[in-house]
């Protein structure tokens, strides 16, 4: 019987099934439950790491250690953990190491879609890129067995609709590993660069003998049909293609795309009439089948056709080929007999269903997301908002401060980068506007701070720029999911952890100036920042309020209600953007079922006209 | 690969989208089809859309429903079904809940919520079944199964016999909300069932 199982949740059972003893990982999405799901299994140690590339250093002192290990992360994720990967390529396993990068095509939760494809040509490292969840366990398994075998940490890469998207998967029984006892090995895991230069020589052996193996790799295949057009393409291209051309093309279905298999390529191009490269984002495999400097009778197609940014879906595909395959061929492929501008694709696959012109899209009122009822990072961004003051922003749900009607970000650059950014910012306008009070102020979450900006406070304080900033401490990771944090108290499994003491901290690295302020309060929020710019140093603020959808820390509060006799129909509490105020005629109401009584919205009334509910009704009475 | 069924469940982040869906997916996992489904995670709790796609065939390649391609969109809020009404194939039918839910732009009174959906949709000649599943919750006592409402409303649109689909619904929910589900899902039948 198989079971329905993310790509996500398949990584994490091939990596289980495979004997594997230590998994970490930051979290981001599409990466998340990669981690998530491995911690239900005892057997394994598993582990958020406060960065990736903590994360990786882990797993590659677990796997030199004698255990295989796994670690995983979202793309740029990979940014971060780019030093330990480049190296964990010289000093190669004992153990076998399996590192996850979850590709986001789409941007749909990231700030950029780069293709990490680009990392394993780079370290030289093999790829292995999986197409549904089935192929994310299998090759999460075999993984694991090519690490060992190679002496080589392997990419797995997988994009969100992989990560996320689910199908039927057979799973099988945990196979324990055993890996050779430690022994001190300098001449391969000290790189210096006596050791670095001859281990540069061994890894461009090893990728000979990679490259070897991914020609006769099951995880490559070929599937004949029609040979008048064959296609090369990896990953959930290859599902969007089979969609759209079914057996009216032939595929060469690379799960091993690098090293590349030069000769299984050249034989299946050697064979079609004509070479389509179907993939998402760069082109990749375009530019290994181009090297082959092979001539075939049509040119090979690739990202002339297929679209170079965004994500695709069948329909992109379709309509993309539609145009090729019929100037190929002065006819529709697949239509026998039909004229060159009948536009009778209908017999290729989905492709003439698919490449229909279809329904307009229907112009209705966004739906952006915003900040939850009760949540913390509300009040601090509606005082910033009203500030001359430039916002160095960060990535987490707080990044939603920039979004109207608060509108308080200039810049949201990458995770950790608020303090740092915000330091050149505040040298910067010291620099042209000297004698001026003008200030920056960096915000920037809890695990974001422990994540990488701890770093740029250090720089702050060290180098004495003014730049003032807010740690905006809801307890958790919340825009990922509420995964767990140094400073939250509890591990991944659950259980309770040392908790790191964020003032403390602040003041260790130098800063002397420490304020932790109610960030439900608004006078104290707009109090603690006058102080701040009143001072010319660094210094930092400390907003400690819960997420309002972290459970165990949630407080029971009576929810809020508008009198509708003082209130003056200003309409000024819209501008806190809350979820449970909505206007209803002039009036506005607040949906008690919404409403979590955090009372910034009573707070910006300048009539008292917003009570919580027991006064209100007791004036009632 | 035209024989495969592409449903498409809309709503708003905490409305049970992903809950019906995963019954749905048990559904059609049991009677032996293939499945993919796809949602996208990420800003789903902080009031944004979500949607899911559901495909299921004999065998399913693509993981996600292009545009035209939908034969059923299932709709967890009014505004919701028009924002992905470009889904559905010609001949496709959306069954949808008549339930407003303000975005942002309505909220902080910078944009009305729109009140000529249902004539858009039917002066564009868009197939849709309208009624009021958060209606029905309530009057079964809890607002929060119209999730379970609306796929009792779906199932009488598929050729799958109710107790397969009280099959799943037991594999999916937990025992302590069963009997409350089960009783939304045979309401909801009975809102399409004529
Ligand atoms: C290098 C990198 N790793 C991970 C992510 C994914 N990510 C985005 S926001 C975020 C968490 C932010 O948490 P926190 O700083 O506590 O803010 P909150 O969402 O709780 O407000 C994560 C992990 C990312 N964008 N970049």
């Amino acid at each position: 019987m198989k079971t329905l199982m993310s790509g996500n949740e398949a990584i994490a059972r091939g990596a289980w099934e495979a004997g594997v003893r230590f998994a970490s990982a930051y979290p981001g999405t599409p990466s998340t439950e990669i981690l998530e799901n491995m911690a239900k299994y005892q057997e394994v140690r598993s582990q958020w790491s406060v960065n990736e590339k903590t994360a990786l250093e882990a797993a590659l002192g677990a796997s030199l250690g004698g255990v295989r290990a796994l670690c995983a992360m979202k793309h740029v994720g990979l940014n971060v953990a780019a030093d330990p990967l480049f190296s964990s390529s010289y000093t190669g396993v004992n153990a076998g190491l399996v590192i996850v990068t979850a590709d986001d095509p789409g941007c749909h939760s990231s700030q950029n879609e780069q293709d990490n494809r680009y990392y394993a040509q780079a370290a030289k490292l093999p790829l292995l890129e999986p197409s549904d969840s089935q192929e994310a366990l299998d090759f999460a398994r075999t993984a694991f067995e090519l690490s060992e075998e190679y002496d080589t940490p392997v990419l797995l890469r997988v994009t969100t609709r992989v990560a996320h998207g689910k199908s039927p998967v057979a799973t099988g029984p945990r196979t324990e590993a055993t890996a050779p006892a430690y022994e001190r090995t300098m001449a391969k895991h000290v790189l210096v660069p006596a050791v670095a230069r001859p281990r540069h020589a061994a890894v461009e052996e090893r990728l000979v003998q990679l490259q070897a193996y991914a020609e006769s790799s099951p995880m490559n295949r070929i599937e004949w049909g029609s040979r008048r057009l064959g296609v090369v393409s990896s990953g959930v291209a290859y599902q969007y293609a089979r969609e759209v051309l079914g057996d009216n093309a032939s595929y060469l279905k690379l799960g091993m795309s690098f090293p590349f298999p030069d000769a299984l390529a050249r034989s299946f191009i050697s064979q079609v009439e004509q070479v389509i490269v179907v993939e998402e984002l760069e082109p990749f495999l375009e530019q290994a089948v181009r090297a082959l400097g092979i001539d075939v009778k049509h040119p090979i197609e690739g990202k002339s056709l297929i679209p170079l940014t965004g994500e695709l879906d069948s329909r992109t595909v379709a309509l993309s080929l539609a145009p090729a395959l019929a100037a190929a061929e002065g006819r529709p492929l697949g239509t026998a007999s039909a004229p060159p501008d009948s536009g009778a694709l209908g017999t290729v696959g989905e492709l003439g269903n698919l490449s229909a012109p279809g329904r307009e899209a229907e112009q209705v009122v966004g739906r952006p997301p915003m900040f939850c009822a009760g949540c913390p990072h509300r009040g601090v961004f509606y005082e910033l908002g009203r500030l001359p003051v430039m916002v160095s922003g960060d990535i987490g749900c707080y990044a939603l401060g920039a979004m109207p009607p608060f509108a308080a970000m200039d810049t949201c650059i990458d995770m950790g980068a608020s303090i740092a950014a915000g330091l050149g910012f505040q040298t910067a306008l010291d620099i042209l506007r000297p004698g001026k009070p003008a200030r920056t102020i960096a915000v920037i979450g809890d695990s974001t701070f422990f994540h990488s900006g701890m770093t740029g406070l250090l720089d702050a304080a060290y180098n004495s720029v003014g730049v003032i900033t807010i740690i905006l401490d809801n307890r958790i990771t919340a825009m990922t999911g509420h995964q767990e944090n140094p400073g939250s108290g509890f591990a991944l499994s659950g259980a309770p952890a040392r908790e790191a003491q964020l003032a403390a901290l602040v003041r260790a690295i130098g800063i002397e100036m420490v304020q932790t302020v109610d960030p439900f309060d608004l006078a104290q929020v707009r109090e603690a920042i006058a102080v701040a710019m009143g001072d010319p140093g660094p210094s930092v603020i400390i907003a400690h309020g819960p997420c309002a959808l972290l459970r165990r820390l949630a407080v029971k509060r009576l929810a809020y209600q508008v009198d509708q006799d003082t209130c003056r129909k200003c309409k000024a509490c819209l501008r806190v953007a809350c979820p449970a105020l909505c206007v209803e005629g002039d009036n506005v109401q607040i949906d008690a079922e919404t409403c979590v009584g955090c009372g910034i919205c009573s707070q910006v009334c300048r009539f008292d006209s917003i009570r919580q509910a027991r006064a209100a009704e007791g004036g009632e009475e | 690969m035209s024989e495969t069924t592409n449903a498409m469940l809309v709503g708003v982040g905490g409305q049970g989208t992903i809950l019906a869906s995963r019954v749905l997916a048990q559904l059609l996992l049991d009677a032996g089809f293939d499945v993919k489904m796809s949602e996208v995670h990420g800003m789903a709790q902080r009031g944004g859309s979500v949607t899911t796609h559901v495909r299921f065939g004999r065998r399913v390649a693509a993981p996600t429903i292009s545009p035209g391609q939908a034969h059923f969109i299932l709709a967890f809020e009014c505004m919701e079904a028009a924002r992905h009404s470009h889904y559905l194939r010609e001949d496709g039918v959306i069954i949808a809940n008549t339930r407003r839910i303000p975005s942002l732009p309505i909220l902080i009174g910078r944009e009305a919520y729109p009140d000529d959906i249902a004539n858009r949709l039917a002066g564009r000649g868009v197939d849709v079944r309208w009624l009021d599943a958060s209606a029905v919750a309530a009057g079964l006592g809890n607002v929060r199964v119209e999730n379970t409402v609306l796929l009792g409303a779906f199932s009488t649109f598929l050729a799958f016999p109710e107790d397969a689909w009280k099959q799943a619904l037991r594999t999916v929910i937990p025992a302590k909300h069963i009997e409350l589900n089960l009783a939304a899902f045979a309401a909801g039948r009975r809102l399409t069932q004529q």
